[in-house]
């Protein structure tokens, strides 16, 4: 088992079955605005196979949906601008291709959901016609065709009477509805590969869940990949293999989900894992991270997270950690398992 | 939606009738006694003025004479000019007239409005969009008479495409001209409106969804943005239909057009109280009929709104 070919993503597809679906390579994205250069992405690396589920975690302004974007093809440029990297999808590098092949390859082949779907869903169209529409323009499906699949799609996640309700508006629907109206739309051409952009987080915590269970259970179905954007770590572990953990545009550690809530081995998913609520702490007062998120326009030099870690050395303010393939006590190397850390080994095993 | 209709109907009553009651004493205000314009500087004989006075129905009380013209309006007669002729017939002559000037106004603005707003909405900033605004602009602050000089000088005088007056005012061909004269300032408003409302909605979620999807730009731009950006574009254009045919009526005067404008301006100077109101009577009905329309359109536009 630990005599892994390559080193660098032997352990990763050890973990899952088949080649990286989608593969982000040092993404590096900028955003020119009045107040200068914010560099929302500095050096994203991460993969997805079929099938599998990456959870991409860490605080707002990590950049977490600015990388999405770019790999959707819908980031607003200008302002912002891809510096550095590749988005290889099955292989071939996405940054590379023409407009055309990109869009042939968005709601087709990787689909994505939205936070707010209220806003997200267009107000004046029915919702008929906005599932629909995926099918007519993909796959000229006449407008009767279009209509049946689309109330085929809504009973798929489950909308009661939806044949009553296709010619209903966004508006009309709860908001757990139209998530679950966004899904079906993600899913409609059943694509290799969906992105979920804190798909329950605008949601009452009652019907989070519920929304939640049904993506798993559709991804399962479809043997999709997913990204799952989220800052919320008790979602995460029951539906995601592996998490990637992002800081100032960059991925701070990449684990398998259990190994990372067992054993952490950056300071900063230590930090974030001390402060989930649990409910054997009551009464406790919460831990927080201290200081602030940084500002993307002045990201401070070494490591990014070194004004608010506790165990910052000077090499820590001056060089930027690499991502290190983690290994264990003995030197083997843990699968799927990195930290962009100077001391990582001191926070895994000490 | 039948009820809506049903009770916006029914709302239009006491506007209307208000309007109308409003009218009728202004008309009776007007300086000058009808039966003296129509015998000028002689003095009339006084048979004759009782006879016309009568025939007029103005040998009764004021209040007399506001009762017998709504009972009459009720029954669609809306009385006759000094000279014997039927007020319905100077309007069914006048009133065509003014509204093709208008509709094609309204067309010319409403299409070459929209499409400039769209190219500047998604253009912001550039070169298209610049040169827009400054045109927009100078639309805005010239006033329509001067505007009307300007298109007769270098139209008919100079290049001589057209004659500097209106000959037939039942030709389209003839009202082209008078038409984009009436419909520049509001041309200039509706792509403002849009272009505002286009560069506003770009940004929605709802269009980085559209694009997601995977849509060609023809279809998000012309089924998700356009059709977003023109809620407010309509809401203007409602009122501005009233307006139009207010501003008719100044553009008319300008291109010797027979419409509205011309038989009010005669009806005024000679004292015409009968056909002066017949006329607003008319206009009003058109102003609530439009925004009638206006506020359907909307609701079909905008789901969201309810009939309420
Ligand atoms: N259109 C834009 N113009 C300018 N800056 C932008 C734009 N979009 C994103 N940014 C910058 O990129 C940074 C990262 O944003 P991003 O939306 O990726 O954060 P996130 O990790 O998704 O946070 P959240 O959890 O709040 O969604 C933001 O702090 C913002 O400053
Ligand atoms: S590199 Fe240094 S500052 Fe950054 S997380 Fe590790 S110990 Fe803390
Ligand atoms: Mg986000």
């Amino acid at each position: 088992m630990t005599t892994a070919p390559e080193k660098t993503t032997a352990g990763q597809d050890r973990l899952v079955p088949g080649t990286p679906l989608l593969e982000v390579r040092d993404l590096h994205v900028e955003f020119k605005t009045r107040d200068g250069v914010a560099k929302a992405v500095n050096g994203v690396n991460y993969s997805v196979a079929a099938g599998e589920t990456l959870a991409v975690l860490g605080e707002s302004g990590s950049g977490k949906s600015v990388t999405a974007q770019t790999i959707m093809g819908i980031l607003d440029m200008p302002p912002g601008r891809v510096t550095a990297g590749e988005i290889l999808f099955r292989g071939q590098d996405m940054l590379k291709m023409s407009n055309e092949e990109r869009r042939k390859i968005r709601g087709r082949k990787i689909a994505m959901i939205f936070q707010d779907a209220l806003s997200s869903l267009n107000p004046v169209l029915s919702v008929g016609y906005q599932l629909g529409e995926m099918f007519r323009v993909h796959e000229g499906a006449s407008r009767k065709e279009a209509k049946a699949k689309a109330i085929e799609l809504m009973d798929r996640v489950r909308i009661p009477a939806a044949a009553q309700r296709v010619n209903d508006y966004p508006h009309q629907f709860s908001g757990g509805m139209r998530q679950r109206i966004m899904i079906a739309m993600a899913l409609a051409l059943e694509p290799d590969l969906i992105i979920a952009d804190e798909p329950t987080t605008a949601l009452d915590v009652t019907v989070q869940a519920q929304v939640m269970d049904l993506l798993a259970e559709l991804q399962a179905e479809y043997h999709m990949g997913l990204i799952l954007i989220t800052h919320d770590l008790g979602v995460v572990a029951d539906v995601a293999d592996k998490i990637a953990v992002m800081y100032a545009g960059r991925i701070v550690e990449t684990a398998p989900v259990h190994d990372l809530y067992a054993r952490p081995a950056h300071p900063y998913t230590k930090g974030l894992l001390r402060s989930i609520p649990r409910l054997d702490q009551k009464g406790e007062e919460l831990y927080a991270i201290k200081g602030l998120p940084p500002n993307l326009y002045k990201v401070p030099a070494g490591c990014a997270f070194n004004p608010r870690c506790d165990v910052a050395t000077d090499l820590c303010r001056t060089e930027i950690p690499a991502l290190h393939q983690v290994t264990d006590r003995d030197g083997a190397e843990l699968a799927g398992r990195k930290s962009a850390c100077h001391l990582w080994k001191e926070t895994l095993h000490g | 939606m039948g009820r809506f209709v049903a009770r916006r109907l029914l709302q239009m009553i006491p506007v209307f009738l208000g309007t109308v009651t409003i009218i009728f004493f202004m008309t009776r205000m007007l300086p000058g006694d009808p039966a003296a314009a129509m015998w000028g500087d002689k003095a009339a004989d006084p048979a004759q003025l009782a006879a016309f006075k009568h025939r007029m129905g103005l040998d009764v009380s004021t209040g007399q004479q506001y009762l017998d013209y709504m009972g009459n309006l009720l029954t669609g007669n809306f009385g006759e000019t000094m000279a014997g002729r039927k007020v319905i017939d100077v309007i069914g002559e006048a009133l065509p007239v003014t509204i093709r000037l208008a509709l094609l106004a309204f067309v010319f603005e409403v299409v070459v409005g929209v499409t400039i707003g769209l190219f500047s909405g998604l253009r912001r900033g550039k070169a298209f969009d610049k040169t827009a605004l400054v045109f927009t602009l100078l639309l805005i602050s010239i006033p329509v008479p001067v505007l009307g000089f300007i298109f007769q000088n270098v139209f008919a005088i100079q290049l001589k495409w057209i004659t500097p007056t209106v000959q037939d005012s039942m030709n389209l061909g003839q009202l082209m001209l008078p038409a984009i004269v009436l419909g520049s300032i509001s041309l200039a408003y509706v792509a403002r409106l849009t272009r505002t409302s286009i560069a506003e909605n770009i940004k929605s979620d709802y269009m980085r969804t559209a694009i997601a999807k995977g849509l060609p730009r023809r279809k998000v731009i012309g089924t998700h943005l356009l059709r977003n950006s023109m809620i407010p574009v309509v809401t203007f254009l409602g009122t501005d239909l009233g307006a139009l045919m207010g501003g008719a009526i100044v553009t008319e005067g300008i291109f010797n057009v027979k419409g509205v404008g011309n038989a009010l301006y005669h009806a005024i100077n000679l004292n015409e109280g009968a056909t002066v109101s017949g006329f607003v009577v008319v206009l009003v009905l058109v102003y609530l009929a439009a925004s009638l329309i206006v506020d359907l359109l909307y609701a079909v536009l905008d789901p969201r709104i309810r009939y309420a």
